[in-house]
Protein backbone atom coordinates (compact mmCIF):
# COMPACT_ATOMS: atom_id res chain seq x y z
CA UNK A 1 0.00 0.00 0.00
CA UNK A 2 1.62 3.24 -1.34
CA UNK A 3 1.58 6.13 1.22
CA UNK A 4 -0.14 9.34 0.59
CA UNK A 5 2.32 12.32 0.88
CA UNK A 6 2.44 14.50 4.20
CA UNK A 7 0.30 17.47 2.43
CA UNK A 8 -2.29 15.25 2.51
CA UNK A 9 -2.50 15.40 6.55
CA UNK A 10 -4.53 18.45 7.34
CA UNK A 11 -2.20 21.30 8.90
CA UNK A 12 -4.74 21.46 12.06
CA UNK A 13 -4.35 17.47 12.68
CA UNK A 14 -0.36 18.23 12.75
CA UNK A 15 -0.89 21.21 15.15
CA UNK A 16 -2.77 18.39 17.29
CA UNK A 17 -0.35 16.01 16.81
CA UNK A 18 2.45 18.92 18.03
CA UNK A 19 0.72 20.43 20.98
CA UNK A 20 -0.47 16.69 22.69
CA UNK A 21 3.16 15.67 21.97
CA UNK A 22 4.30 18.54 23.66
CA UNK A 23 1.25 18.52 26.52
CA UNK A 24 2.85 14.51 27.15
CA UNK A 25 6.70 15.97 27.27
CA UNK A 26 5.45 19.11 30.07
CA UNK A 27 3.39 16.67 32.05
CA UNK A 28 6.26 14.17 32.06
CA UNK A 29 8.73 17.13 33.04
CA UNK A 30 6.40 18.12 35.80
CA UNK A 31 6.07 14.65 37.19
CA UNK A 32 7.91 14.14 40.78
CA UNK A 33 10.99 11.61 39.94
CA UNK A 34 10.08 8.05 41.43
CA UNK A 35 12.10 7.37 45.03
CA UNK A 36 12.55 4.21 45.99
CA UNK A 37 10.42 2.97 48.70
CA UNK A 38 11.23 -0.57 50.87
CA UNK A 39 7.71 -2.82 51.36
CA UNK A 40 7.72 -5.03 54.18
CA UNK A 41 8.26 -8.38 53.60
CA UNK A 42 4.74 -10.22 53.29
CA UNK A 43 3.73 -12.98 54.87
CA UNK A 44 5.11 -16.66 53.26
CA UNK A 45 2.04 -18.62 51.80
CA UNK A 46 0.10 -21.33 54.19
CA UNK A 47 1.10 -24.51 53.50
CA UNK A 48 -1.51 -25.64 51.79
CA UNK A 49 -1.48 -22.50 48.97
CA UNK A 50 2.06 -23.74 48.68
CA UNK A 51 0.81 -26.74 47.88
CA UNK A 52 -1.84 -25.46 45.53
CA UNK A 53 0.70 -23.20 43.58
CA UNK A 54 3.67 -26.43 43.26
CA UNK A 55 0.92 -27.67 41.01
CA UNK A 56 2.56 -31.41 41.82
CA UNK A 57 6.35 -30.09 41.41
CA UNK A 58 7.14 -28.41 44.89
CA UNK A 59 10.96 -28.44 44.44
CA UNK A 60 10.72 -25.93 41.74
CA UNK A 61 8.27 -24.04 43.89
CA UNK A 62 10.38 -24.15 46.54
CA UNK A 63 13.17 -22.97 44.46
CA UNK A 64 11.40 -20.13 43.37
CA UNK A 65 10.17 -18.94 46.50
CA UNK A 66 14.10 -19.32 47.72
CA UNK A 67 14.91 -17.03 44.62
CA UNK A 68 12.29 -14.22 45.34
CA UNK A 69 13.22 -14.29 49.40
CA UNK A 70 16.70 -14.00 48.31
CA UNK A 71 16.09 -11.39 45.99
CA UNK A 72 13.50 -9.39 48.64
CA UNK A 73 16.57 -7.14 50.63
CA UNK A 74 17.50 -5.56 46.70
CA UNK A 75 14.38 -3.99 45.79
CA UNK A 76 14.25 -2.11 42.72
CA UNK A 77 16.52 1.11 43.53
CA UNK A 78 16.91 0.20 47.43
CA UNK A 79 18.82 -2.13 49.44
CA UNK A 80 16.91 -3.02 52.72
CA UNK A 81 19.16 -4.20 55.70
CA UNK A 82 18.69 -7.06 56.93
CA UNK A 83 18.27 -5.60 60.19
CA UNK A 84 15.03 -4.35 58.82
CA UNK A 85 13.27 -7.88 58.00
CA UNK A 86 11.25 -9.13 59.73
CA UNK A 87 12.56 -12.12 61.19
CA UNK A 88 9.46 -13.69 62.09
CA UNK A 89 8.40 -13.59 58.67
CA UNK A 90 11.72 -14.60 57.43
CA UNK A 91 11.36 -17.74 59.68
CA UNK A 92 8.36 -18.32 57.87
CA UNK A 93 9.45 -18.37 54.66
CA UNK A 94 12.30 -20.39 55.22
CA UNK A 95 10.26 -23.02 56.71
CA UNK A 96 7.42 -23.32 53.74
CA UNK A 97 10.73 -23.82 51.61
CA UNK A 98 11.80 -26.70 53.70
CA UNK A 99 8.49 -27.89 54.04
CA UNK A 100 8.44 -27.66 50.36
CA UNK A 101 11.84 -29.76 49.81
CA UNK A 102 12.79 -30.95 52.91
CA UNK A 103 16.29 -32.47 51.57
CA UNK A 104 17.52 -29.21 50.43
CA UNK A 105 20.15 -27.35 52.12
CA UNK A 106 19.53 -24.10 50.81
CA UNK A 107 17.08 -22.36 53.30
CA UNK A 108 19.54 -23.73 56.18
CA UNK A 109 22.88 -22.22 54.45
CA UNK A 110 20.51 -19.09 54.08
CA UNK A 111 19.17 -18.89 57.42
CA UNK A 112 22.71 -19.78 59.18
CA UNK A 113 25.85 -18.18 56.80
CA UNK A 114 22.98 -14.85 55.34
CA UNK A 115 20.39 -13.87 57.73
CA UNK A 116 22.54 -14.52 60.96
CA UNK A 117 25.45 -12.25 59.80
CA UNK A 118 22.50 -9.30 61.07
CA UNK A 119 23.97 -7.39 63.48
CA UNK A 120 21.39 -7.67 65.81
CA UNK A 121 22.07 -9.99 68.22
CA UNK A 122 18.27 -10.37 68.76
CA UNK A 123 17.91 -11.37 65.42
CA UNK A 124 21.02 -13.56 65.04
CA UNK A 125 19.29 -15.82 68.09
CA UNK A 126 16.36 -16.03 66.44
CA UNK A 127 17.55 -17.22 62.67
CA UNK A 128 20.15 -19.76 65.04
CA UNK A 129 17.26 -20.89 67.37
CA UNK A 130 15.18 -21.66 64.19
CA UNK A 131 18.34 -23.30 62.24
CA UNK A 132 18.96 -25.55 65.32
CA UNK A 133 15.01 -27.07 65.56
CA UNK A 134 15.48 -27.67 61.88
CA UNK A 135 18.58 -29.39 62.45
CA UNK A 136 16.38 -31.27 64.98
CA UNK A 137 14.55 -32.48 62.21
CA UNK A 138 16.99 -34.43 60.55
CA UNK A 139 20.07 -34.18 62.38
CA UNK A 140 21.62 -36.67 59.67
CA UNK A 141 21.31 -34.19 56.89
CA UNK A 142 21.60 -30.51 58.46
CA UNK A 143 24.23 -31.53 61.07
CA UNK A 144 26.24 -28.89 59.64
CA UNK A 145 23.96 -26.02 60.03
CA UNK A 146 24.08 -26.91 64.04
CA UNK A 147 27.97 -26.69 64.30
CA UNK A 148 27.71 -23.16 62.15
CA UNK A 149 25.34 -22.24 64.73
CA UNK A 150 27.27 -23.48 67.85
CA UNK A 151 30.13 -20.95 66.08
CA UNK A 152 28.04 -18.44 65.77
CA UNK A 153 27.05 -19.09 69.12
CA UNK A 154 30.58 -18.95 70.38
CA UNK A 155 32.66 -16.37 68.92
CA UNK A 156 29.90 -13.88 67.38
CA UNK A 157 27.50 -14.00 70.02
CA UNK A 158 29.89 -14.87 73.02
CA UNK A 159 27.11 -16.87 74.47
CA UNK A 160 28.96 -20.27 75.44
CA UNK A 161 25.81 -22.02 77.16
CA UNK A 162 23.87 -21.36 74.07
CA UNK A 163 26.87 -22.67 72.31
CA UNK A 164 27.08 -25.84 74.26
CA UNK A 165 23.33 -26.46 74.14
CA UNK A 166 23.86 -26.42 70.42
CA UNK A 167 26.92 -28.49 70.39
CA UNK A 168 25.62 -30.95 72.53
CA UNK A 169 22.48 -31.19 70.70
CA UNK A 170 24.87 -31.88 67.58
CA UNK A 171 26.28 -34.73 69.55
CA UNK A 172 23.41 -36.17 70.63
CA UNK A 173 21.42 -36.25 67.83
CA UNK A 174 24.24 -36.62 65.00
CA UNK A 175 25.46 -39.69 65.43
CA UNK A 176 25.60 -41.07 61.66
CA UNK A 177 28.68 -42.05 59.72
CA UNK A 178 28.44 -39.66 57.65
CA UNK A 179 29.05 -36.74 60.56
CA UNK A 180 32.71 -36.12 61.50
CA UNK A 181 33.86 -36.69 64.79
CA UNK A 182 34.89 -32.67 65.10
CA UNK A 183 31.34 -32.29 64.96
CA UNK A 184 30.30 -34.93 67.68
CA UNK A 185 33.21 -33.58 69.97
CA UNK A 186 32.60 -30.38 69.47
CA UNK A 187 30.45 -29.91 72.89
CA UNK A 188 33.97 -31.06 74.65
CA UNK A 189 35.69 -28.24 73.68
CA UNK A 190 32.89 -25.55 74.25
CA UNK A 191 33.05 -27.36 77.85
CA UNK A 192 37.05 -26.44 78.53
CA UNK A 193 36.19 -22.43 77.12
CA UNK A 194 33.71 -22.66 79.41
CA UNK A 195 35.89 -23.60 82.43
CA UNK A 196 34.37 -26.82 82.64
CA UNK A 197 37.76 -28.65 82.45
CA UNK A 198 36.59 -31.23 84.78
CA UNK A 199 34.09 -32.28 82.85
CA UNK A 200 35.45 -31.53 79.28
CA UNK A 201 38.40 -34.15 80.83
CA UNK A 202 35.44 -36.77 81.67
CA UNK A 203 33.60 -36.65 78.30
CA UNK A 204 37.25 -36.88 76.55
CA UNK A 205 38.37 -39.84 78.52
CA UNK A 206 35.29 -41.81 77.80
CA UNK A 207 35.23 -41.04 74.17
CA UNK A 208 38.90 -42.15 73.81
CA UNK A 209 37.95 -45.48 76.23
CA UNK A 210 34.78 -45.75 74.01
CA UNK A 211 37.01 -46.94 71.49
CA UNK A 212 34.91 -45.40 68.55
CA UNK A 213 37.61 -43.60 67.26
CA UNK A 214 39.85 -45.22 65.07
CA UNK A 215 42.17 -43.15 63.56
CA UNK A 216 45.73 -42.90 65.13
CA UNK A 217 46.34 -39.25 64.03
CA UNK A 218 42.96 -38.37 65.69
CA UNK A 219 43.76 -40.55 68.82
CA UNK A 220 47.00 -39.11 68.90
CA UNK A 221 45.46 -35.24 68.86
CA UNK A 222 42.72 -36.14 71.41
CA UNK A 223 44.93 -37.80 73.54
CA UNK A 224 47.21 -34.31 73.42
CA UNK A 225 44.15 -32.33 74.15
CA UNK A 226 43.66 -34.65 77.52
CA UNK A 227 47.19 -34.17 78.83
CA UNK A 228 46.73 -30.79 78.03
CA UNK A 229 43.27 -30.83 79.88
CA UNK A 230 44.59 -32.70 83.08
CA UNK A 231 47.89 -30.20 83.20
CA UNK A 232 45.28 -27.33 83.11
CA UNK A 233 43.42 -28.74 86.11
CA UNK A 234 46.46 -29.16 87.92
CA UNK A 235 47.50 -25.18 87.32
CA UNK A 236 44.18 -23.46 86.97
CA UNK A 237 45.54 -20.22 87.24
CA UNK A 238 47.35 -20.77 84.33
CA UNK A 239 45.22 -19.75 80.79
CA UNK A 240 44.36 -23.19 78.86
CA UNK A 241 45.63 -23.41 75.49
CA UNK A 242 43.53 -25.34 73.98
CA UNK A 243 41.00 -23.29 72.70
CA UNK A 244 39.15 -24.34 69.57
CA UNK A 245 40.05 -21.62 67.27
CA UNK B 1 -17.38 17.08 10.72
CA UNK B 2 -21.00 16.18 11.72
CA UNK B 3 -21.38 14.74 15.03
CA UNK B 4 -24.43 12.43 14.03
CA UNK B 5 -21.95 10.54 11.57
CA UNK B 6 -18.78 9.87 14.82
CA UNK B 7 -22.37 8.93 16.98
CA UNK B 8 -23.55 6.34 14.42
CA UNK B 9 -20.20 4.76 14.09
CA UNK B 10 -20.14 4.35 17.94
CA UNK B 11 -23.21 2.93 18.09
CA UNK B 12 -22.55 0.44 15.69
CA UNK B 13 -19.34 -0.29 16.81
CA UNK B 14 -21.33 -1.03 20.43
CA UNK B 15 -23.93 -2.80 18.91
CA UNK B 16 -21.25 -5.25 17.35
CA UNK B 17 -19.68 -5.48 20.40
CA UNK B 18 -22.45 -6.87 22.49
CA UNK B 19 -23.70 -8.56 19.59
CA UNK B 20 -19.91 -10.49 19.89
CA UNK B 21 -21.32 -11.33 23.28
CA UNK B 22 -18.17 -9.23 24.43
CA UNK B 23 -19.74 -7.98 27.84
CA UNK B 24 -20.93 -11.82 27.88
CA UNK B 25 -17.16 -12.54 28.37
CA UNK B 26 -16.40 -10.66 30.47
CA UNK B 27 -19.37 -11.10 32.68
CA UNK B 28 -18.03 -14.72 32.93
CA UNK B 29 -14.78 -13.44 33.11
CA UNK B 30 -15.37 -11.69 36.46
CA UNK B 31 -17.90 -14.19 37.89
CA UNK B 32 -14.99 -17.20 37.57
CA UNK B 33 -12.64 -14.63 38.90
CA UNK B 34 -14.73 -13.88 41.76
CA UNK B 35 -15.25 -17.83 42.52
CA UNK B 36 -11.41 -18.22 42.14
CA UNK B 37 -10.69 -15.26 44.70
CA UNK B 38 -13.50 -17.31 46.85
CA UNK B 39 -11.23 -20.24 46.50
CA UNK B 40 -8.08 -18.01 47.48
CA UNK B 41 -9.76 -16.93 50.52
CA UNK B 42 -10.97 -19.97 51.82
CA UNK B 43 -6.59 -21.03 51.85
CA UNK B 44 -5.62 -17.57 53.43
CA UNK B 45 -4.68 -18.20 57.80
CA UNK B 46 -4.88 -14.79 58.09
CA UNK B 47 -6.18 -11.29 56.20
CA UNK B 48 -8.53 -13.30 53.42
CA UNK B 49 -10.01 -10.60 53.05
CA UNK B 50 -7.27 -9.01 52.36
CA UNK B 51 -6.38 -11.45 50.23
CA UNK B 52 -9.35 -11.79 48.13
CA UNK B 53 -9.84 -8.15 47.13
CA UNK B 54 -5.91 -7.75 45.90
CA UNK B 55 -6.01 -10.99 44.30
CA UNK B 56 -9.61 -10.13 42.62
CA UNK B 57 -8.65 -6.56 41.43
CA UNK B 58 -5.48 -7.80 40.32
CA UNK B 59 -6.85 -10.35 37.98
CA UNK B 60 -9.67 -8.30 37.05
CA UNK B 61 -7.50 -5.65 35.72
CA UNK B 62 -5.58 -7.96 33.99
CA UNK B 63 -8.57 -10.09 32.53
CA UNK B 64 -10.17 -6.46 31.54
CA UNK B 65 -6.79 -5.00 29.83
CA UNK B 66 -7.03 -8.57 27.91
CA UNK B 67 -10.43 -8.67 26.53
CA UNK B 68 -10.74 -4.52 25.43
CA UNK B 69 -7.09 -5.18 23.57
CA UNK B 70 -7.77 -8.17 21.87
CA UNK B 71 -11.43 -7.05 20.86
CA UNK B 72 -10.60 -3.42 19.43
CA UNK B 73 -7.38 -5.21 17.46
CA UNK B 74 -9.20 -8.42 15.73
CA UNK B 75 -12.60 -6.05 15.16
CA UNK B 76 -10.00 -3.43 13.38
CA UNK B 77 -7.96 -5.99 11.53
CA UNK B 78 -11.21 -7.61 10.29
CA UNK B 79 -12.34 -4.32 9.20
CA UNK B 80 -9.17 -3.69 7.14
CA UNK B 81 -8.90 -7.24 5.58
CA UNK B 82 -12.66 -7.09 4.73
CA UNK B 83 -12.07 -3.92 3.15
CA UNK B 84 -15.07 -2.72 5.67
CA UNK B 85 -12.94 0.49 6.19
CA UNK B 86 -12.78 1.39 2.51
CA UNK B 87 -16.22 0.77 2.03
CA UNK B 88 -16.68 3.19 4.83
CA UNK B 89 -14.61 6.19 3.76
CA UNK B 90 -16.38 6.05 0.20
CA UNK B 91 -18.96 6.72 1.59
CA UNK B 92 -19.65 10.51 2.61
CA UNK B 93 -17.65 9.90 6.17
CA UNK B 94 -14.33 11.78 6.76
CA UNK B 95 -11.50 9.76 7.83
CA UNK B 96 -11.45 11.28 11.43
CA UNK B 97 -15.53 10.65 11.69
CA UNK B 98 -14.91 7.12 10.94
CA UNK B 99 -11.82 6.78 13.71
CA UNK B 100 -13.34 9.16 16.08
CA UNK B 101 -16.79 7.30 16.04
CA UNK B 102 -14.77 3.66 16.81
CA UNK B 103 -12.64 5.16 19.53
CA UNK B 104 -15.92 6.55 20.97
CA UNK B 105 -17.30 3.08 20.45
CA UNK B 106 -14.70 1.66 22.28
CA UNK B 107 -14.75 3.52 25.14
CA UNK B 108 -18.36 3.20 25.59
CA UNK B 109 -17.72 -0.69 25.36
CA UNK B 110 -14.55 -0.11 27.83
CA UNK B 111 -16.49 1.97 30.50
CA UNK B 112 -19.25 -1.04 30.24
CA UNK B 113 -16.30 -3.51 30.89
CA UNK B 114 -14.83 -1.24 33.67
CA UNK B 115 -18.45 -1.13 35.46
CA UNK B 116 -18.85 -5.02 35.32
CA UNK B 117 -15.42 -5.06 36.66
CA UNK B 118 -16.22 -2.85 39.53
CA UNK B 119 -19.42 -4.80 41.09
CA UNK B 120 -17.69 -7.63 42.67
CA UNK B 121 -14.86 -4.94 43.93
CA UNK B 122 -17.56 -2.87 45.17
CA UNK B 123 -18.93 -5.84 47.22
CA UNK B 124 -15.16 -6.65 49.19
CA UNK B 125 -13.75 -2.91 49.11
CA UNK B 126 -15.45 0.71 50.55
CA UNK B 127 -17.58 2.20 48.13
CA UNK B 128 -15.34 5.36 47.76
CA UNK B 129 -12.27 3.11 46.74
CA UNK B 130 -13.86 0.90 44.74
CA UNK B 131 -15.49 3.75 42.83
CA UNK B 132 -12.04 5.66 42.37
CA UNK B 133 -10.84 2.01 41.21
CA UNK B 134 -13.53 1.40 38.72
CA UNK B 135 -12.45 4.91 37.31
CA UNK B 136 -9.16 4.93 36.88
CA UNK B 137 -9.52 0.96 35.17
CA UNK B 138 -12.38 3.57 32.60
CA UNK B 139 -9.25 5.39 31.82
CA UNK B 140 -6.54 2.52 32.18
CA UNK B 141 -8.96 0.68 29.31
CA UNK B 142 -9.10 4.25 27.45
CA UNK B 143 -5.69 4.43 26.66
CA UNK B 144 -5.48 0.57 25.98
CA UNK B 145 -8.25 1.25 23.32
CA UNK B 146 -6.54 4.34 21.48
CA UNK B 147 -3.27 2.43 22.02
CA UNK B 148 -4.63 -0.70 20.05
CA UNK B 149 -6.58 1.58 17.49
CA UNK B 150 -2.94 3.40 16.64
CA UNK B 151 -1.00 0.00 16.66
CA UNK B 152 -3.82 -1.49 14.32
CA UNK B 153 -3.58 1.66 11.76
CA UNK B 154 -0.26 1.42 11.90
CA UNK B 155 0.59 -2.11 11.34
CA UNK B 156 -2.72 -3.43 10.23
CA UNK B 157 -1.44 -6.80 11.55
CA UNK B 158 -3.11 -8.41 14.29
CA UNK B 159 0.28 -10.33 15.54
CA UNK B 160 2.43 -7.06 15.02
CA UNK B 161 0.34 -4.72 16.93
CA UNK B 162 -0.95 -7.35 19.58
CA UNK B 163 2.35 -7.63 20.21
CA UNK B 164 3.08 -4.19 20.52
CA UNK B 165 0.16 -3.59 22.58
CA UNK B 166 1.28 -6.27 25.38
CA UNK B 167 5.26 -4.78 25.30
CA UNK B 168 3.62 -1.27 25.52
CA UNK B 169 1.22 -2.28 28.62
CA UNK B 170 4.27 -4.18 30.52
CA UNK B 171 6.78 -1.37 30.04
CA UNK B 172 4.38 1.03 31.31
CA UNK B 173 3.68 -1.04 34.84
CA UNK B 174 7.52 -1.56 35.10
CA UNK B 175 8.95 1.72 33.84
CA UNK B 176 9.28 2.93 37.65
CA UNK B 177 10.89 0.11 39.03
CA UNK B 178 12.63 0.06 35.28
CA UNK B 179 14.09 4.03 36.06
CA UNK B 180 14.75 3.11 40.05
CA UNK B 181 16.94 0.14 39.01
CA UNK B 182 18.86 1.73 35.98
CA UNK B 183 19.87 4.51 38.49
CA UNK B 184 20.01 2.10 41.90
CA UNK B 185 23.52 2.35 43.68
CA UNK B 186 23.51 -1.27 43.81
CA UNK B 187 24.64 -1.73 40.42
CA UNK B 188 26.54 1.75 40.01
CA UNK B 189 29.64 1.55 38.43
CA UNK B 190 29.65 4.68 37.18
CA UNK B 191 30.58 3.72 34.06
CA UNK B 192 29.21 5.09 30.54
CA UNK B 193 26.63 1.93 30.30
CA UNK B 194 25.39 2.32 33.30
CA UNK B 195 24.44 6.18 32.35
CA UNK B 196 23.31 5.27 28.71
CA UNK B 197 21.28 2.69 30.57
CA UNK B 198 19.67 5.29 33.32
CA UNK B 199 18.86 7.30 30.03
CA UNK B 200 17.25 5.09 27.94
CA UNK B 201 15.32 4.36 31.00
CA UNK B 202 14.31 8.22 30.79
CA UNK B 203 13.58 8.51 27.67
CA UNK B 204 11.07 5.49 27.85
CA UNK B 205 9.26 7.21 30.83
CA UNK B 206 8.80 10.40 29.15
CA UNK B 207 7.31 8.46 26.23
CA UNK B 208 5.22 6.51 28.16
CA UNK B 209 2.21 6.80 30.77
CA UNK B 210 2.56 5.50 34.45
CA UNK B 211 0.34 2.73 34.33
CA UNK B 212 2.15 1.46 37.51
CA UNK B 213 0.04 5.15 39.10
CA UNK B 214 -3.52 3.73 37.76
CA UNK B 215 -6.32 1.68 39.42
CA UNK B 216 -3.91 0.36 42.42
CA UNK B 217 -4.83 -2.49 44.53
CA UNK B 218 -3.44 -0.28 47.60
CA UNK B 219 -6.61 1.87 47.41
CA UNK B 220 -8.80 -0.94 47.96
CA UNK B 221 -6.70 -2.94 50.95
CA UNK B 222 -4.91 0.29 52.61
CA UNK B 223 -6.26 3.66 51.08
CA UNK B 224 -5.61 6.18 50.95
CA UNK B 225 -6.88 7.41 47.70
CA UNK B 226 -4.56 9.30 45.51
CA UNK B 227 -3.53 10.57 42.35
CA UNK B 228 -6.83 10.50 40.45
CA UNK B 229 -6.19 14.17 39.12
CA UNK B 230 -2.23 13.28 37.85
CA UNK B 231 -4.12 10.18 36.18
CA UNK B 232 -7.36 11.90 34.81
CA UNK B 233 -4.96 14.85 33.46
CA UNK B 234 -2.18 11.88 31.87
CA UNK B 235 -5.01 10.23 30.43
CA UNK B 236 -6.57 12.87 28.18
CA UNK B 237 -3.53 13.88 27.07
CA UNK B 238 -2.12 10.63 26.09
CA UNK B 239 -5.41 9.14 24.02
CA UNK B 240 -5.01 12.46 22.27
CA UNK B 241 -1.52 11.97 21.44
CA UNK B 242 -2.85 8.25 20.77
CA UNK B 243 -5.64 9.52 18.67
CA UNK B 244 -4.18 12.23 16.53
CA UNK B 245 -1.28 9.87 15.53
CA UNK B 246 -3.57 7.23 14.59
CA UNK B 247 -5.32 9.71 12.46
CA UNK B 248 -2.21 10.82 11.03
CA UNK B 249 -1.34 7.65 9.70
CA UNK B 250 -4.76 7.03 8.22
CA UNK B 251 -4.67 10.47 6.23
CA UNK B 252 -1.69 8.83 5.04
CA UNK B 253 -2.70 5.38 4.12
CA UNK B 254 -3.85 5.54 0.39
CA UNK B 255 -6.09 2.62 0.02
Amino acid sequence: MRERPLTAVPMPLLWLLAATFCAQLALKGFEVRPTARAADLPQAPSATTARLLAAGDPIALAQLLLLYLQAFDTQPGISIPYKDLDYGRLQDWLARVLDLDPRGQYPMLLASQVYAQVPDPVRQRMILEWTYQRFLEDPGRRWRWAAHAAIMAKHKLQDLPLALRYAEGLSRSATGPSVPDWAKQMHIFVLEDMGEVETAKILLGGLLASGSITDAHEVHFLTERLNALERAAENSSKPSETRLR
Amino acid sequence: MKLARVGAIARYTMLEAWRNRLLALVLTATLLLLLASVFARELAVTESSRLQTALLASSLRLACVFFVGLYILNGLTREFNDKVIELMLSLDLPRPAYLLGKFAGFALVATAIAAIATVPIALLAPAPAALAWGFSLALELFIVAALSVFCITTFTQLLGAAAFVAAFYLLGRTITAIQLMSTSSLVASGGAGQQAGAWLADAMAFALPRLDTFTQTAWLVDGPISGIGGILLQTAIYVGLLLAASMFDLYRKNF
